[in-house]
């Protein structure tokens, strides 16, 4: 990038050039197309590139650990592992799919990519930092993969202690790991805040960002704000296994509750950590397929932050049966609940949205109704949770398995699926096989529901979570799961079959294939190194505005 | 790709450099706004991170109050004390850096921050004296606290000294980055680069080396005076 385009101000009244220069600016996928040119890049394109590179390969390691736990309960005792080994697979599962899946997939794909596009920026603000987030995440997983591969450890993803420090796993190195990784979410969190501020493009005022952005702003204050504290409790950890100093040890006059509250603190606004940005993708698809501007613009926006906000105030409900006080627990269960107020907010404005739209039921709208399902019903299950007394008998069951994975899972894998087949022909430029996409999705979502509604029986009949054997009356649901299980495996066996098809084989996709009036497609797909040709796009309208006659085309896109 | 504010490093002795403005920026100032906007977002992760160790000190000061008052009379005040005025002045020159950078004066910037590093040592040599008095009579973390003194002999005195370690510890790792950081400040200011219009390194590096002295400040009462 040369020094002399050291201004991307517009002018007044510029509307972009269809076709101008394009002979002259290549794309960012072939401008440079060596190995140090990707690996060293500093354009935000390339490196959401690289991160949806590594979180697919997280992801299919996170699924591997999970048919392992599940083909292991497919029967009552041993079936394919020993007890060890299945504490191993679970613990890996739910560390690998949090740390090194769902907190980075959105916001380091997604979020790199089309952020800087959204507010008509050339970059993040920092993009040497942006590359360097990258790396602390890889590296973090580097030294996690590690300590699995030389002992593992049986703790689950929670690391409770005192369990945690006394376990003779390799507890250690994944922790430090974990800890690296939190440095790589702050990097992104704090990018994206400063970006966020200072790039908007003249005309992008903060209530005509993208409602995505806005879900990324959210998502940014929780990374920000709440990580700190993990990396502390996880050094205090390290520093308990390597040394005894006893601080979260009863035997030595440490509180193990009080890990808790820190660990929590963290884990629980983690949640919204991975579920805003998928709030994110969900407002900008249900507004592209049902042609119409979103419903409520300003209560979506803000209910971001409302959902950011109160989720610092309900990690007490993880401490239900932890001793706590019954007016604690009352306190805990309130705030809790107005989390289930702001998320309520967000549907009844998706779904004000597609009422009476002209909807397109293209792939993502279909992962779109499968996100709404995921969200109300796994929402519903977390209000049911948040109530104290109803707590109590389902705390460490299935019932709680199946309602984060509900939540969180489900609803963020819709997202995540979402948003791949939304922005794949921005991202690659190539188009993917309709018929192909609705099947995958289809099957993704029945395999979903097969796998967790069975769990949902099973915890409320009492099955405890992370139990190696079971008695035999629990087995028809487990295999009900596991056969589940199964279904979703060969959903996203046969989405990563025909996008890799489409990656080489696929036809050339037109600029704005949706007709899409969000702001990141006033550009060329897949879009040139500086992002913009020529002069950039004039934002005089809200990001979703369909609605007007007047101005029902879609503006020529570049 | 984008080059950052750092000046070519050839060009005539006391001329200051035109700063550069990186291609993804609109102007200089929104550069600049940029710079202390992500300082301030960093330097409020930092304050989180040691939060994090107040609430342990909190909680278990609530559960051995006799432990922690008994153990917090072994600490040497004096040597505390003069460690806090040490990173006051510390943190003084650290701002003196960026009057002068803001006038230009590049060489005033040099020595504020020489000053300011030499302090940095000084604290942590003091540290070294504290930390090895500990040592050599057992006040130590946890498992390793052997200290046959008899009104040590409290329940969370190992705790306290536990937290005493960890807490100092890691200030005294934010010490030696800060001075890292004010050195490399330091090498630019040396090269003749900030002017009124390009001080940003200074500013930020002195914020930097002000929350260092601000965690320090609530280190110093919580864990010598209480």
């Amino acid at each position: 990038m040369s020094p002399s385009s050291s201004s991307i101000a517009a002018e007044p009244g510029a509307v972009p050039a269809p076709g101008e220069h394009h002979e002259h600016h290549p794309s960012y996928l072939v401008d440079g197309t060596t190995v140090k040119s990707w690996l060293l890049t500093l354009d935000h394109k390339r490196i959401g590139v690289m991160y949806l590179i590594w979180v697919l390969l997280f992801f299919l390691v996170g699924g591997i650990y999970a048919l392992v736990v599940r083909f292991e309960l497919l029967t009552p005792g041993p079936t394919i592992v020993d007890a060890m080994t299945y504490n191993r697979a679970f613990t890996m599962h739910g560390v690998v799919m949090i740390f090194l899946f769902m907190i980075p997939a959105i916001p380091g794909a997604f979020g790199n990519f089309m952020l800087p596009l959204m507010l008509g920026a050339k970059d993040v603000a920092f993009p040497r930092l942006n590359l360097l987030s990258l790396y602390l995440l890889l590296g973090g997983a580097a030294i996690a993969i590690w300590g699995m591969l030389n002992g593992g450890m049986d703790t689950g993803w929670t690391f409770y202690t005192p369990y945690s420090t006394h376990t003779t796993t390799t507890v250690a190195p994944i922790l430090f790991g974990a800890f690296i990784i939190g440095f790589s979410s702050i990097a992104t969190g704090l990018n994206f805040i400063v970006t966020t501020h200072t790039m908007r493009a003249p005309g992008i005022t903060w209530f005509r960002m993208p409602l995505f952005v806005w879900a990324m702003y959210a998502t940014a204050c929780i990374q920000v704000l709440a990580t700190p504290v993990l990396g502390l409790v996880l050094l205090l950890v390290v520093g308990e296994q390597l040394f005894q100093f006893g601080i979260f040890d009863p035997a030595r006059g440490g509180d193990p509750v009080l890990f808790q509250h820190l660990f929590w603190f963290y884990s629980h606004p983690a949640v919204y950590i991975m579920v805003l940005p998928s709030f994110g993708v969900m407002s900008e698809i249900v507004a592209t397929f049902s042609r119409k501007n979103i419903f409520g613009y300003r209560a979506v926006a803000f209910s971001s932050l409302g959902i950011a906000f109160v989720g610092f105030f309900a990690w007490g409900h993880h401490m239900f049966v932890s001793g706590q006080s019954t007016f604690n627990a009352g306190v805990f269960a309130v705030l809790t609940m107005l989390v289930g107020v702001f998320t309520a907010i967000k549907v009844f404005n998706w779904v004000g949205t597609v009422y009476k739209g002209a909807v397109d039921f293209k792939t993502p709208f279909a992962y779109f109704c499968g996100f709404l399902y995921f969200t109300v019903f796994g929402g519903m299950t977390g209000v049911a949770f948040a109530t104290a007394s109803l707590d109590v008998p389902w705390h460490d069951t299935y019932f709680v398995v199946a309602h984060f994975h509900f939540i969180m899972v489900g609803a963020t894998i819709m997202a995540f699926m979402a948003a791949l087949h939304y922005w794949f022909p921005k991202m690659f430029g190539k188009t993917y096989h309709e018929g192909w996409g609705l099947v995958s999705a289809a099957l993704i979502i029945l395999g979903f529901n097969a796998t967790f509604i069975p769990q949902f029986l099973l915890g409320n009949a009492g099955m405890p979570r992370r139990y190696y054997e079971y008695p035999e009356r629990f087995q028809t649901l487990n295999v009900a799961s596991t056969m589940g299980a199964t279904l979703l495996a060969m959903g996203f066996l046969i989405t990563a079959i025909y996008l890799t098809y489409s990656l080489v084989y696929g036809e050339k996709s037109s600029a704005n294939p949706w007709n899409s009036r969000g702001y990141e497609w006033l550009t060329e797909s897949p879009p040139p190194t500086h992002n913009f040709v020529g002069p950039q796009p004039v934002y005089k309208d809200e990001p979703h505005f369909y609605v007007d006659p007047e101005k029902a085309e879609v503006p020529d896109a570049v | 790709m984008q080059s950052s504010s750092a000046a070519p490093a050839h060009h005539a002795p006391g001329v200051p450099p035109v700063p550069t403005v990186a291609a993804h920026f609109a102007s200089l100032d929104v550069q600049q706004h940029a710079a202390r906007l992500g300082m301030w977002l960093f330097l409020a992760t930092e304050i989180l991170l040691f939060a994090g160790l107040f609430v342990c000190y909190a909680n278990y000061r609530f559960m051995f109050p006799d432990g922690f008052a008994a153990a917090s009379r072994h600490l040497d005040l004096t040597l505390g004390t003069i460690n806090t005025l040490v990173l006051i002045t510390s943190s003084f020159t650290a701002a003196m850096a960026v009057h002068y950078a803001k006038e230009a004066k590049n060489r005033q910037v040099v020595v504020m921050f020489i000053l300011t590093i030499l302090m940095a040592l000084g604290f942590l040599v003091i540290k070294y004296f504290e930390y090895s008095h500990k040592i050599h009579v057992g006040q130590l973390p946890g498992p390793y606290f052997t200290d046959p003194e008899p009104s040590l002999q409290v329940a969370g005195v190992p705790m306290y000294f536990t937290i005493y370690f960890l807490s100092t510890g890691l200030h005294g790792f934010h010490v030696i980055i800060g001075m890292i950081v004010l050195a490399w400040v330091g090498f630019k200011a040396n090269r003749n680069e900030f002017s009124a219009r390009n001080y940003t390194a200074v500013e930020l590096g002195s914020m930097y080396w002000h929350l260092v002295d601000l965690v320090w400040i609530f280190l110093f009462p919580m864990l010598y005076l209480i």
